[in-house]
């Protein structure tokens, strides 16, 4: 364990064409932390995610993780740090051509050379540990929505990666499935001592697991903190998050009408 | 890493240490699945193990699976608390044999 953070995100500005996603954000995660970062829609935290697992490269800032900075480290350094990291993608991502089990063990058959009986049981070990015992032999159709999601947990864990990232783990489930799911990121924090990252709308959840939260909206961070400041925030927006309040945008007229014109 | 296996009281003993984890799992394996295919009765001293990964793991479970197809016994010695809460995770501390020490097995062997 080092002094050091597990992530470290420095000034990190993004633009899709002319728009401005992420305007400067700053933030870190300790290792065996859980960070929630939080926003309504289109505040950006969706690519803040994508940054954060290497995908899209920024306008301008770092991205350190596990004290690799992604933005500038060579393919092969990157491919070195994604056995450290596990993710699990909101629509699961699971491929309908083979079987969950199979699904599960891809991350295994890329990362490493271990025997084919060892990874068999690892997948299967991982599918007990999301509640999908007995389930593996079936294909990623016959699941539910829920199960594919705890699917997906599975392959996102089967390494034991340093490194975990959750795109919205509850959107869409049950409230006893997501509690579930909010109790496994915990122990998986507990127990693997995962650093883990949860990109989330849903409060309750957030509130459940997040050591810290970092609110984002219009792509700059409102305030990085515990539960405890969050709801404590006498900041307009946060408690327009909190509460559930829709926003109320002042309309800048010209910039309204060039949008709808494309003049 | 080799791991050493020691004999005692009609069992072999494969004493796991340190960080068991990718690199080093499939020595445990191995060590594991050797005394086993001598047809000796086995266990795995886990006191000194600090932290022990999914492929550690599953060389336990590979060797347990083993040990009942070759009618041989088996068995868990020693778990550390950071070897327990990983087999927790899974439940497989309810599947194993699981003993404080070599004593503690023998006397449950009876």
């Amino acid at each position: 364990m080092t002094n050091t953070p597990a992530i470290e995100v420095n000034n990190l500005v993004t633009h899709y064409g002319p728009r401005l996603i992420l305007d400067g954000v700053d933030f870190s995660v300790d290792y065996g932390e859980v960070m929630v970062i939080m926003g309504g829609s289109g505040s950006g935290k969706s690519t803040l995610l994508r940054h954060l697992l290497g995908l899209h490269t920024p306008t301008h800032g770092c991205i350190k993780l596990l004290g690799h900075d992604i933005t500038s480290c060579s393919a092969d350094e990157l491919q070195d740090l994604r056995r450290n990291m596990g993710v699990s993608f909101q629509g699961g991502a699971l491929l309908s051509s083979m079987s969950v089990a199979e699904n599960v063990m891809l991350p295994l058959r890329e990362h490493t050379t271990l025997d084919e009986q060892t990874m068999g049981i690892m997948a299967r070990m991982k599918l007990e540990v999301v509640n999908l015992g007995g389930f593996g032999d079936l294909n990623p159709s016959q699941l539910s929505g829920g199960m594919i999601k705890r699917a997906a947990l599975a392959r996102a864990i089967v390494t034991d990666p340093k490194l975990l990232f959750f795109d919205e783990p509850s959107a869409g489930l049950d409230p006893v499935v997501a509690a579930e799911l909010d109790e496994l990121i915990l122990k998986l924090r507990d127990t693997m001592k995962m650093t883990i990252v949860v990109v989330t709308h849903e409060l309750d959840s957030a509130f459940k697991i997040a050591d810290r939260i970092t609110v984002l909206d219009h792509g700059k961070i409102l305030l990085t903190g515990r539960v405890e400041d969050v709801r404590a925030s006498d900041n307009e927006r946060i408690q327009d998050l909190l509460n559930r309040r829709p926003r109320e945008e002042e309309i800048d007229a010209d910039d309204y009408l060039r949008r709808l014109t494309g003049g | 890493m080799a791991y050493p296996t020691k004999s005692q009281d009609g069992y072999d003993i494969v004493v796991l240490s340190d960080d068991v984890d990718l690199s080093c799992s499939p020595e445990a394996r191995k060590a594991i699945l050797a005394s086993l295919a001598s047809g000796n009765h086995t266990l795995v001293d886990l006191s000194a193990v600090t932290y022990i990964d999914s492929s550690g793991v599953a060389s336990l479970v590979e060797g347990f699976q083993t040990a009942k197809k070759s009618d041989l016994r088996f068995g868990l010695i020693g778990v550390s608390e950071a070897a327990m809460s990983v087999l927790e995770l899974a439940r497989l501390d309810k599947v194993f044999p699981i003993h404080s020490d070599l004593a503690a097995r023998l006397k449950a062997d009876g």
